[in-house]
């Protein structure tokens, strides 16, 4: 049902607020609620409760006992509370349970009452001990904020990433204060705090006294104080009753009235720009015992036995739902209703909208007020008036009302009591998909959460793929199930998603110790670069070796062969390496190229071309030293060659016999090196030991290079008929090339070379061409 | 300036582009004035991506090349080391950082970029040498393929072959498949992958491992490349040992393109104008680039060079003809549509000069004795003729201590000609080797063996014959001078790897499942899906995209053979050709050969 009720927002402006009934709560609840430490996280979170905390004779008996629920009462998990003594209880932004107690140590449990980890706020507190805390979020996380006994304020503002702050010491300060808030301004952290008539603003390196601006002189002190949602807003209440609203800035009075009673409320919340209070008399319609949680657009309400949503009405369903409303939303779902009772009002009604031109406007009403009802039956009929209206638009955008629709039947899944999270509109945009995605796979809903995800059309890679690895995780951390088993229901389930990170999946059951289920696992994950870390962690480097060669990525072999090194004795780690030579050429291209070559097999077989360089080395040093010239490490032709070229003929055909050198290379050699030293009557001698294995055109060769045309001409006579125009080719080029060159050196080389008799047309040529130089 | 890549079938200004951007990135990253420095390597690939005029835009005020002791002073605010992930450069940068902290009070903020990766070894080498701290950002650059030309890619990753047969070490091979996959997300996923060779086979594999890593981005981009064809270069270890006899092939023989650049002796180039004689030789090399931008070269590049003085006499016609045109000019108008061509005249007489005067200095080679003598060998090899006994001619060479290199070529033509060669042949040749270069080539040799190069034949049977027949990888009626074959590159040889691409696209490798099973490493062919809507419906007459991938390099002459495939009327494919190094047989063999450094005794 609609209650409308009149509150005052802080500018004085009436506003209509709208309360109704989210759940009735499905929890059994013995206890009273104010006996229970209670904790209800946002956007419709869960809500842990902590009974029989307050206890204080600890008989094994009255154990506190940790519960947890979801929105509509139905238990998530429950434990009983072995550690200390709990101050306060939390939940983070990922919907964690943070206990805080009284050591300082902050236990964090998920929603199913897994312990997760735990932290200490440091030994201050843990000397002083935690007389108050508070759990807050801001752009950085979710924070913790402490009061100590020693009246010191200690903080974190994210509890992933601790750097403990220990603010200043307020001055004065002997007892606890009367109440405190943390504040969040220009992304700096503060904390606001009252002693007596005192307000005092705490940041991270000083204290200074505020005072509210406007606030009457005989307000009193101040008991209560409450922060908006969105740190913008600030209320304080004070002995005398009076209530003070302002910006949380501290530069602005928004309104101040003074309420009929004079106790401190037990709870104080912001709903929206509204203030609720929650005070131990019946003056507000609320239960006695309820707990109000602050959420972006409103404020829950829950009880032992309702839980109930309040919140302001928005302008799209006032217009709409108004009392004889003429707003063009109201006259379209008049209109529709009329149509479908086949009444001819229904045509009246449209025309009245029609003539105004607002009938687009009368559309987009319904779809907004659609998104803001919390009943099915009133969306439908929202939305079907809108698409009534629809038909008779030429070109409305069907974006928004698809949208709408889409987006209310996955709210109206989460909604229903056994999912239990009564999330807005507004929350649901706010929270984004992904997250409320998260929250799902959170509660371990995987099948929901993929039909969501399937009704949305998200990318496999934002949703299904995502929702799956999710499950896989939590599938390997189920004990029963023997490694084959899981593993293959894995891979059966995920099979090639994209998107899928098996390592993450394996990292999840080594962390639970399932070794073996890991490695299985592992297979199916198609990245090197994840695989192989893991493997290593593992300690399965033989492994994670043969998956680095695998994927081609040397530096990853590179990771795991210093990784080997580092693991293994030195023979089981060149052992294994041994077996895999891309690993061991790796190696050995660090620590050096020259040497492994040397250690390589191929070369035993090369035994003859050793022994034979030894003995050349031994001739060269021998030569070294007799003939004091430097001989060693130069080829065996390079070392003939400069025996001859000195002279050193008979050392020279003793290399030769030693050697086994080849007649032809020998007589290339001797040749090549006599005409260098221009020993042409050596070469003659030598022409004529023996047949020549290489015939003669090479000594008119190697004659001519060396322009010696007249000792050339002897042996082109000694050449083969078939070469012998070849010779004489070469005989003919010298004067052409030096005629050519126009160099007259050149030519009377040439001349003196040759012999009137034979050379006659050569003679000829050349002194033509000698002429032709001197006329110019 | 880019325009040549975007000339092809294919355009690959989008790769250029893509490498830009990321350079861009990266410089925009470290604020303020900075100094490069240089791993001298790199300034050759990087110039094909970026002109210093980009560098500067983004603050880049120095540059120097990295070597050992102090840097040189500059007055800027970063200091960014570019290089190659290798451990000799991390000891110099080491060197660099320590001797830096000593001298100057403004500390210089110093940053590094890996080409193309980053390297845990050379972290943590930089870490031992206490230096590693002292960077604020040590990224990546992953240049894997760099764009040549219109339809060429090359890694330029120089000792790729190397790595892969004699070091085990695959590094290159990853490289090229994250290039392949760099490749895909701009050009769209390649529908087929063939293959032959076990480095085929590991970056086929690589790429679909790395495609399974990279899910949930379904590539949405039309597929350009039809199919991609991966060839080892082992499995065509003859092409490359042959002397290329296109122009651009015989210009590299020669002279040696480095990163489409070329240095060639002055004397040919100098201004020939009246009165200033011939004293003023200039001494400096010239420097030209050659790629498709320019006409003529386009034109040339891939003819034989027996058909490039035929080409440019005819261009000389007709240039003259065209500056004649000027004394016809009678009109303005004629005048000046006259000015207006000019400069397009000019340059393409310049082009013609320089050309002419390339051809010329080549002439002075081919037509020596020496070349003639050299060629004859080779050609007898690969026809088959005497592959089985030891050589004269290459004997002779020995005798007369030719370059090592001409020598190895030969011999591992030989060799390869002939499925190895006999134990007496093979330990003949290496002791006349040995004997005459010197006993420290043994590693050499060793690694010559080891690549397969050089080998004792071991089973009876050579197979190079029946090879050579099936493939016809020898055509003895060559038209040099309007081919109908892709023989003509090298005058009679079909290089086998062209052969292979040409019978995979007709009639396709199941007509020589015999021969594919006589060279080495497995073949195999993968069909990556495709989502239905891309899917090529092709047109009637449109050719199919064929990406030849040489694993371990490829020949100007490849090349030249490929292209002459693309430009065949009936040819049904087009051809865009990547490599991890553009090789000729000289600066392969090189690779190959052991760095010789002093004994440790």
């Amino acid at each position: 049902g609609i209650t409308g009720g009149c509150h005052r927002s802080p500018k004085g402006e009436a506003a209509f607020s709208q309360k109704f009934e989210l759940y009735s709560m499905a929890w059994n609840l013995k206890e009273d609620l104010r006996d229970c430490l209670v904790a209800a996280a946002p956007y419709g979170g869960p809500i842990a409760l902590l009974k029989n905390n307050f206890r204080k004779e600890k008989s094994p008996g009255s154990r506190p006992l940790l519960e947890i629920y979801s929105a509509s009462g139905v238990p998530l998990a429950s434990v009983l509370w072995k550690s200390g003594q709990v101050v306060q209880l939390g939940w983070t932004a990922s919907e964690d349970l943070l206990c805080i107690q009284e050591d300082g140590t902050v236990l964090i449990y998920n929603l199913f009452c897994e312990f997760k980890r735990h932290f200490s706020m440091g030994n201050e507190v843990l000397q002083n001990h935690v007389r108050e805390a508070k759990v807050f979020h801001t752009e950085y996380g979710t924070g913790v904020a402490i009061l100590t006994g020693a009246h010191r304020f200690s903080l974190t503002t994210n509890i992933d990433d601790l750097k403990l702050r220990r603010m200043p010491e307020v001055p004065g300060l002997q007892k606890l204060p009367s109440c405190w808030a943390v504040l969040s301004q220009d992304r700096v952290t503060i904390i606001l705090l009252a002693i007596g008539q005192d307000l005092y603003l705490l940041d991270n390196t000083s204290c200074s006294v505020v005072t509210p601006p406007g606030i009457s002189p005989h307000a009193g002190a101040y008991v209560q104080m409450a922060v908006s949602f969105n740190y913008c807003y600030l209320a304080l209440f004070t002995d005398t009753g009076s209530i003070w609203m302002g910006t949380s800035s501290l530069k602005e009075k928004l309104g101040e009235f003074s309420c009929d009673f004079r106790t401190p409320p037990r709870q104080m919340v912001w709903h929206v720009a509204e203030l609720w209070t929650l005070s131990g008399e019946r003056r507000f319609i609320l239960d006695e015992d309820s707990y109000l949680v602050p959420e972006l657009d409103g404020v829950r309400i829950f009880s032992r036995t309702t839980h109930e949503f309040l919140h302001e009405i928005p302008e799209a369903s006032e217009e709409i739902f108004k009392i004889a409303s003429m707003a063009p939303g109201a006259l379209l779902l008049e209109a529709q209703r009329e149509y479908e009772k086949q009444s001819q009002k229904a045509d009246e009604y449209l025309r009245e909208i029609k003539d105004q031109n607002l009938l687009a406007e009368a559309v987009r009403q319904c779809i907004e007020a659609a998104g803001y009802e919390h009943e099915p039956e009133t969306q439908k009929s929202l939305l079907r008036a809108a698409s009534f209206g629809k038909c008779f638009l030429d070109k409305f955008p069907p974006e928004s009302f698809v949208r709408t629709c889409r987006d209310l039947r996955v709210l109206n899944a989460i909604w229903d009591y056994q999912i239990g999270i009564p999330l807005t509109f507004a929350q649901y945009k706010q929270l984004t998909i992904e997250v409320l995605l998260d929250r799902l796979v959170l509660r371990r809903l995987y099948p929901l959460a993929i039909k969501i995800c399937e009704y949305l059309r998200l990318s496999e890679f934002q949703g299904v793929s995502r929702i799956l690895a999710h499950w896989a995780c939590y599938k390997v951390q189920q004990k029963d199930k023997s490694d084959e088993e899981v593993a293959h229901a894995i891979n059966q389930k995920l099979g090639d998603t994209p998107g899928i990170s098996y390592s993450e999946i394996a990292a999840r059951a080594y962390d639970c110790g399932r070794t073996e289920l890991a490695i299985k696992v592992l297979e199916y994950e198609p990245r090197s670069g994840e695989q192989v870390p893991l493997l290593l962690k593992m300690k399965k480097s033989q492994l994670a070796l043969n998956k680095a060669i695998e994927s081609g990525d040397t530096d990853l072999v590179y990771t795991v062969v210093l990784h080997l090194k580092n693991e293994l004795n030195r023979g089981t780690f060149f052992m294994t390496l041994q077996k895999q030579p891309v690993a061991l050429s790796l190696y050995r291209q660090v620590r050096g190229r020259g040497l492994a070559l040397l250690r390589s097999p191929a070369l035993v077989s090369a035994s003859q071309a050793t022994e034979d360089q030894i003995k050349l080395l031994r001739m060269q040093r021998r030569l070294q030293d007799e003939l004091d010239k430097p001989y060693v490490d130069y080829s065996l032709h390079d070392t003939v060659y400069g025996l001859i070229l000195d002279g050193n003929h008979k050392r020279a055909e003793q290399l030769y016999r030693d050697f086994r050198i080849p007649d032809k290379r020998f007589w290339w050699l001797k040749i090549g090196a006599l005409a260098e030293r221009e020993d042409w009557e050596e070469m003659e001698k030598f022409s004529k030991s023996k047949k020549s294995p290489i015939g003669y055109l090479p000594f008119v060769e190697i004659c001519m290079k060396h322009h010696n045309r007249h000792e050339a001409k002897k042996y082109a006579a000694r050449v083969t008929p078939e070469q012998r125009v070849k010779a004489h080719i070469l005989l003919d080029q010298a004067a052409d090339a030096a005629i050519e060159h126009k160099n007259e050196n050149e030519m009377n080389l040439v001349l003196s070379k040759c012999t009137a008799a034979t050379d006659s047309s050569v003679v000829e040529k050349i002194n033509r061409a000698k002429a032709q130089i001197l006329k110019k | 300036m880019a325009a040549h890549l975007s000339s092809g079938r294919v355009n690959l200004t989008a790769l250029r582009e893509a490498g830009r951007r990321e350079l861009r990135e990266f410089l925009d990253k470290c604020a303020g004035s900075k100094a490069i420095v240089w791993d001298e390597y790199l300034t050759g690939p990087f110039g094909l991506i970026a002109q210093y005029s980009l560098l500067k835009e983004h603050e880049v005020e120095k540059m120097f090349t990295l070597k050992a002791g102090r840097l040189p002073p500059a007055d800027v605010k970063n200091i960014i080391f570019f290089v190659r992930p290798r451990l000799e450069l991390m000891d110099i940068i080491a060197e660099n950082v320590l001797s830096e902290d000593r001298v100057r009070s403004p500390l210089r903020d110093f940053h590094i970029l890996f080409v193309p990766r980053r390297s845990l070894l050379c972290e943590q080498r930089l870490k031992d040498q206490g230096v590693l701290g002292s960077f604020i950002h040590r990224e990546q650059y992953s240049m894997d393929l760099i764009p040549f030309d219109g339809d060429l890619l090359s890694m330029e990753s120089e000792s790729a072959f190397k790595e892969c047969y004699l070091e085990n070490d695959q590094t290159s091979l990853y490289h090229a498949a994250k290039g392949l996959m760099t490749l895909q997300a701009l050009y769209g996923t390649i529908p087929q992958i063939f293959g032959k060779g076990d480095c085929a086979r590991h970056v086929a594999n690589m790429m679909i491992r790395m495609k399974r890593e990279f899910p949930g981005g379904q590539n949405s981009i039309f597929p350009v490349f039809d199919t991609l064809l991966l060839l080892d270069r082992n499995v065509d270890l003859l092409s490359p040992l042959a002397t290329q006899l296109t122009y651009e092939g015989l210009i590299d023989e020669i002279y040696g393109i480095q990163n489409t650049y070329v240095k060639l002796p002055p004397e040919k180039f100098a201004p020939k104008k009246q009165g200033e004689g011939g004293k003023d030789l200039p001494t400096e090399p010239k420097k030209l680039q050659l790629n498709s931008a320019e006409e003529l070269y386009a034109e040339i590049r891939d003819k034989n060079f027996n058909a490039v003085g035929s080409v440019l006499s005819k261009k000389a016609k007709i240039i003259s003809a065209a500056f004649e045109e000027r004394h016809h000019a009678k009109t303005v108008g004629e005048i000046k549509q006259f000015v207006s061509q000019l400069p397009h005249m000019q340059a393409a007489r310049s082009s013609l000069a320089n050309h002419t005067s390339i051809a010329e200095l080549i002439k002075d080679i081919t037509t020596s004795e020496d070349f003639f003598d050299n060629l004859t060998v080779e050609q007898e090899f690969m026809s088959g003729i005497d592959t089985d006994k030891v050589n004269n001619y290459t004997e002779d060479c020995i005798a007369q201590k030719h370059p090592l290199i001409k020598i190895l070529r030969l011999v591992c033509l030989q060799s390869v000609c002939n499925s190895g060669l006999k134990q007496k042949v093979l330990d003949h040749y290496k002791r006349e080797i040995l004997q005459t270069y010197g006993y420290e080539h043994i590693l050499t040799l060793n690694n010559l063996e080891k690549a397969g190069l050089l080998k004792l034949q071991t089973s009876s049977r050579n197979n190079y014959p029946t090879i050579r027949k099936t493939m016809r990888l020898w055509m003895d009626d060559v038209n040099e001078q309007n081919p109908n074959d892709i023989s003509y590159v090298y005058s009679g040889y079909a290089p086998l790897s062209v052969r292979l691409a040409q019978l995979l696209a007709r009639p396709g490798w199941r007509s020589i499942e015999e021969v594919l099973k006589m060279l080495p490493g497995p073949h195999f062919e993968e069909r990556q899906q495709l989502p239905t809507g891309l899917q090529k419906k092709r047109q009637q007459g449109e050719n199919r995209v064929t990406l030849v991938f040489f694993l371990g390099g490829v020949t100007y002459a490849e090349i030249a053979a490929l292209r002459f495939l693309s430009q065949m009327e009936d040819g049904g494919t087009e051809y865009v050709i990547a490599t991890t190094k553009l090789i000729n047989g000289t600066n392969w063999i090189k690779s190959l050969m052991e760095k010789l450094e002093p004994p440790p005794f």
